[in-house]
């Protein structure tokens, strides 16, 4: 049901609300669109982000990824489970946007289930190799990088596909639907010692940006759950080709409330192994 | 010279009461008999408080709270067993100056270290268990691993809230509840623990501390209702443990004694190797299993690193655990004491080299300076028995062969550390150690994501890591 | 060992590299765990005191002038123009062409006056010039010299050349003390580190010193422990002591205090006077008389009481 921004801060008698402006949310910053573009959602001015600002989102993107990458599995876990509870905290703000009590709760909870992979995916995704000879030899996951996402337009579908890059050391520009969700939600993540620039969330029209995205040169990887239209995303898929990008095609009625499995995360992870010789 | 001013951490920030009960179903009470026994501080020999014995009775409670608890407790979805451990690890992290200067009053340790090392690890362990919770298809035991029950958890007094946290995490991240025996010379932190799961609102009964002596923890192995044992403890105890559960079918782990051998070949990196040295052996005043006890110097590179090693100790700061300076705390007990002092003296009189820093030691208390053998050979008793104190045998080997079986030569097999800039080395001498966790140009390194234990006498099964998930599921 | 100047390249090659290695996870660890040494009361006292001593007030700017030079000279003779109590500095360091005006400026004053020389900071310069540059500085009345040493010729092996620059520097010196900068943030490796600090000492250097300020590495606490480790290793074989700096990026009493807890517990006591310890710094000064100023009163002090120079 569409909300009309005047219900979403109850009214005081007397006492005129202040609103809520929706920008960008790139490098930990709040900017509004370098085009200076807006459009109408459900009331509210929404930042209407261009090709520039795409650009500006992989820099910062860019920057913060090795930074992110490096920090313990321990601290990338420690991080997820404050966003979790920045999130409990703001759950009024989702209901108060339309979003169902129950969906911000799943949500929650899948920051904490993700939360708890942070240490662990690697022993389960790697491990020793016992090849025939003198050898150490060891594969371990790693982060691919830059991953540009087009996301699925609930609040619980977008947590679910930035969960699974961030916990591994990726860092993401997100395509969101659902502007005025994805921007709270931004703001959950900016209060949450989340490092500037490992979530960057653009509203607009993915359309338009993520052709830009798919194409980028310095864009590792691109999942494109959130797209609706399967000959869009044939053509993003082909973009992605250009530099060989990891692609999460669309899965048409993706059930968001099940386990996740491994996949989300593993698709957007390297594996890299090493050998060592044994011997005195 | 530059002398530091004492530079004591607050005692204000722990409230410790006169006297503590038992932990049974969600309450404290004082226990059937009203038994108690006395924990002191050891650095002054102070009593700290009077806390209960748990008698028969009281364990027979224990554990039926516990086995009453199993069933909803191992019925919750691991989602929200998970965010019971999490919320139990944030307490711990915000609790945590507390609880490091309850650990040190109690059991002697440098404020340094229960702050710097045994609090951020605890608190770690339970993060990394709360994860494990709703991700048990994913570990490699089945696609749906079930829990075994009510798991009887007996654990030392040299890392008291560590070694709680590597024993309760686990088992409750896999849906087990529990009967928890802290040391009799150390309970205190796990009644403070208590206190943390009461805040989490953990359910009753699914964590019990019951605290006593020897018989206390001989019943609560032995109880019927007890499908699991996880000990940690000295090798003799844990023989006893694994005969006296000889066809009972409980599920057993053990993590004993050890006589590391740290191995130092002539091409390491000396002064960072001297640090791992002191801190293998000196680290919690030696009071631990998997000390590197045994020094195997190359004995071309021996006098060398023997001259760096005693020029460093000289710099060890010894005494009140309190002080934010200290490196080396107080021996836990007057009856480790004596058995360190007992162990020292048969070492100088088989005829071994002995060599401490000029060091003073406080009037009152139990203290023991850090101290070195030198000319200590394979047939010395101090170089084959766990001496678990600040006591350092130092021997020689002249190639990595001899260095292997030297190190090898031991019933012990909990750890070992290998120092050399060579990687193959490091490797190929790994992979003959007859032990649970080999160290590399480091030592007493711990991660709740790495699973430790020992082979042979230094028990069996692992803790930490995915592979500590295995010991508490069925 | 004995290395001179005609040494060859060989020789000194096989002794540094055979230098025991030093491992980065363990030399760092080492450094935090000395920097949790909590320092309070009378040691604090003793130990600012001892700081402000040690400091080489430095101002290494292109926009230096005589006046900021000639403040900067009255500041290192009285720190604290309030408190008679308060000991000068060890030193002023400056520019060559700066060093008249500070002659004249710390005349009599027990100030030492260093000059950083030798084309710093890049030290990419002919021989010659780097030998005029030392021996002008030393005219106009430097009598400590802080050289920088070519990090291209040590990074591409030719530990010969650097040795004889240093050689030859240290004899354009005369009787003024010779810093030999390595520029530690350059060298990429501990082991470099190493390797840098004994050629330094074997060349003929009296003091090491870490950076120039003029890089995005500077001092830290284990480059400085490798250092230190250096230098107790260099007395035990050649019975000479070798004094070190650390400088840049070292700006509070608490950064100064734990140099002081290094050195307490790595080499000793006799590091532990401005004649074998300098601290490269300028902010450094103002923030240890607010501290010295905190634990005289009792309270916190601000900026806005101490001289900006």
């Amino acid at each position: 049901m569409p909300k009309s921004s005047s219900v979403k801060a109850p009214a005081e008698p007397g006492r005129l609300s202040v609103r809520k402006t929706y920008k960008l949310y790139i490098g930990g910053a709040f900017p509004r669109s370098e085009s200076g573009r807006t459009y109408l959602v459900d009331g509210d001015n929404v930042a209407l982000a261009s090709r520039k600002d795409a650009r500006d989102a992989v820099l910062a993107a860019r920057a913060a990824q090795p930074r992110w990458a490096g920090a313990t599995a321990y601290n990338r876990g420690q991080v997820l489970y404050r966003i979790a509870e920045m999130l409990e905290a703001r759950r009024s703000e989702f209901t108060a946007l339309g979003v169902p009590s129950a969906e911000v709760a799943a949500a929650v909870d899948r920051w904490v289930w993700y939360a708890g992979w942070a240490d662990k995916i690697a022993q389960v995704a790697g491990g020793a190799n016992p090849v025939a000879g003198p050898f150490f030899n060891v594969s371990a996951p790693e982060p691919t990088g830059v991953v540009a996402v087009v996301a699925p337009s609930s609040l619980l579908g977008l947590v679910s596909v930035i969960a699974p890059a961030i916990v591994t050391g990726n860092t993401v520009v997100v395509m969101a639907a659902g502007p005025q969700v994805a921007i709270t939600l931004a703001e959950v993540l900016a209060t949450s010692d989340l490092p500037g620039g490992v979530v960057n969330l653009l509203t607009g029209r993915y359309a338009e940006i993520a052709p830009w995205l798919a194409s980028h040169d310095d864009v590792n990887a691109v999942d494109l759950t959130g797209v609706d239209h399967p000959d869009v995303a044939t053509e993003l898929e082909r973009a992605a080709a250009g530099t060989l990008k990891r692609v999460i095609r669309p899965v048409t009625g993706v059930d968001f409330t099940a386990d996740p499995g491994l996949q989300p995360m593993t698709a957007l992870l390297e594996t890299k192994t090493v050998w060592h010789p044994k011997g005195y | 010279m530059f002398e530091y001013a004492p530079a004591p951490e607050s005692r204000s920030v722990v409230d410790v009461a006169g006297s503590y009960g038992l932990f049974i179903d969600g309450a404290f009470d004082s226990g059937k008999d009203g038994n108690v026994l006395k924990t002191v501080n050891p650095a002054t020999e102070e009593v700290l408080a009077e806390v209960a014995v748990a008698g028969p009775e009281d364990v027979d409670r224990a554990v039926a709270a516990a086995l009453r608890a199993f069933g909803p407790w191992s019925a919750l979805p691991g989602a929200e067993r998970a965010k019971y451990l999490f919320r139990i690890a944030r307490i711990i992290q915000e609790r945590s100056r507390e609880l490091a200067v309850l650990e040190s009053l109690d059991n002697g340790k440098p404020i340094r270290e229960s702050r710097d090392v045994d609090l951020p690890l605890v608190a770690a362990h339970f993060f990394y268990y709360a994860g494990w919770a709703d991700k048990l298809a994913y570990a490699g035991f089945g696609p749906d691993p079930k829990p075994l029950g009510v798991a009887g958890q007996v654990i030392p007094w040299n890392f008291p809230l560590l070694m709680l946290a590597w024993k309760i995490a686990p088992a409750l991240a896999t849906g087990n509840t529990v009967v928890l025996k802290p040391a009799e010379t150390t309970p205190l932190s796990a009644l403070f623990f208590a206190d943390v799961c009461r805040q989490a609102e953990l359910p009753p009964g699914v964590v019990n501390i019951v605290t006593g002596a020897r018989d206390t923890s001989a019943y609560l192995i032995q109880h019927p209702d007890v499908s699991k044992v996880a000990f940690t403890g000295s090798t003799p105890v844990g023989r006893e443990i694994a005969r006296s559960l000889a066809g009972t079918g409980k599920r057993l782990t053990l993590e004993l004694g050890g006589k590391a051998a740290n191995i130092v070949f002539d091409d390491a990196p000396i002064d960072q190797t001297v640090e791992g040295i002191v801190n293998g052996i000196f680290f919690n005043q030696g009071h631990v299993c998997c000390a590197g006890s045994r020094l195997l110097v190359q004995e071309s590179f021996a006098d060398e690193l023997l001259a760096s090693l005693k020029r460093r100790m000289a710099t060890l700061r010894v005494g009140d655990p309190l002080d934010k300076n200290t490196d080396i705390g107080a021996i836990n007990s007057a009856a480790q004491l004596a058995r360190i002092t007992e162990l020292s003296e048969i070492g100088a009189a088989e005829g071994a080299e002995r060599w401490s820093p000029e060091c003073s030691l406080p009037d009152r208390g139990y203290w023991f300076a850090p101290t070195i053998f030198t000319g200590v050979t394979q047939a010395h008793r101090i170089a084959r028995e766990e001496v678990f104190g600040p006591v350092l045998s130092v021997l020689t080997f002249r190639t990595p062969e001899e260095a292997v079986a030297k190190a090898n030569n031991t019933p012990y097999g909990l750890s070992a550390g290998v120092w050399t800039e060579k990687g193959s080395r490091i490797l190929a001498v790994a992979d003959k150690l007859r032990a649970g966790v080999v160290w590399a140009n480091t030592f007493n390194k711990f991660d709740p994501a790495s699973p430790f234990g020992g082979y042979k006498e230094s028990g069996y099964g692992r803790e930490g890591g995915r592979h500590g998930l295995e010991a508490y599921l069925a | 060992m004995t290395v001179t100047a005609s040494a060859g390249l060989s020789d000194l090659r096989s002794f540094l590299h055979g230098l025991p290695g030093v491992d980065k996870v363990g030399v760092e660890a080492r450094a935090a765990a000395l920097a949790t040494r909590s320092i309070k009361s009378s040691s604090k006292a003793k130990a600012i005191d001892l700081a402000i001593r040690m400091v080489d007030l430095t101002t290494l700017e292109g926009a230096d002038t005589p006046g900021k030079v000639r403040a900067l000279c009255a500041k290192a003779r009285r720190p604290d123009p309030a408190d008679p109590t308060c000991p000068p500095a060890a030193a002023i360091c400056v520019y060559p062409a700066m060093v008249k005006v500070a002659a004249q400026a710390l005349s009599g004053s027990g100030v030492h006056l260093a000059s950083v020389a030798t084309a710093f900071p890049s030290g990419q310069a002919p021989l010659a010039v780097k030998l005029a540059d030392t021996r002008e500085a030393v005219a106009d009345g430097a009598d400590e010299i802080d050289m920088v040493i070519s990090r291209g010729a040590f990074l591409a092996g030719d530990y010969t050349r650097v040795f004889d620059e240093i050689a030859a520097v240290k004899e354009a010196c005369g009787g003024a003390h010779l810093k030999v900068i390595l520029e530690t943030g350059e060298l990429g490796t501990y082991d470099n580190v190493r390797r840098a600090s004994w050629l330094a000492m074997l060349a003929g250097a009296d003091f090491i010193k870490t950076s120039t300020g003029k890089v995005t590495v500077n001092a830290t606490l284990p480059i400085t422990l490798v250092m230190l480790e250096a230098v107790r290793d260099f007395r035990a074989r050649h019975g000479r002591i070798i004094g070190v700096k650390p400088a840049g990026g070292i700006k509070t009493t608490k950064d100064a205090i734990k140099y002081l807890v290094l050195i307490n517990e790595t080499v000793g006591d006799d590091w532990l006077s401005p004649d074998r310890f300098r601290f490269g710094a300028s902010s450094l000064l103002n923030d240890l008389l607010m501290q010295r100023t905190k634990l005289t009163t009792g309270h916190y002090a601000g900026p806005d009481y101490f001289t900006l120079d």
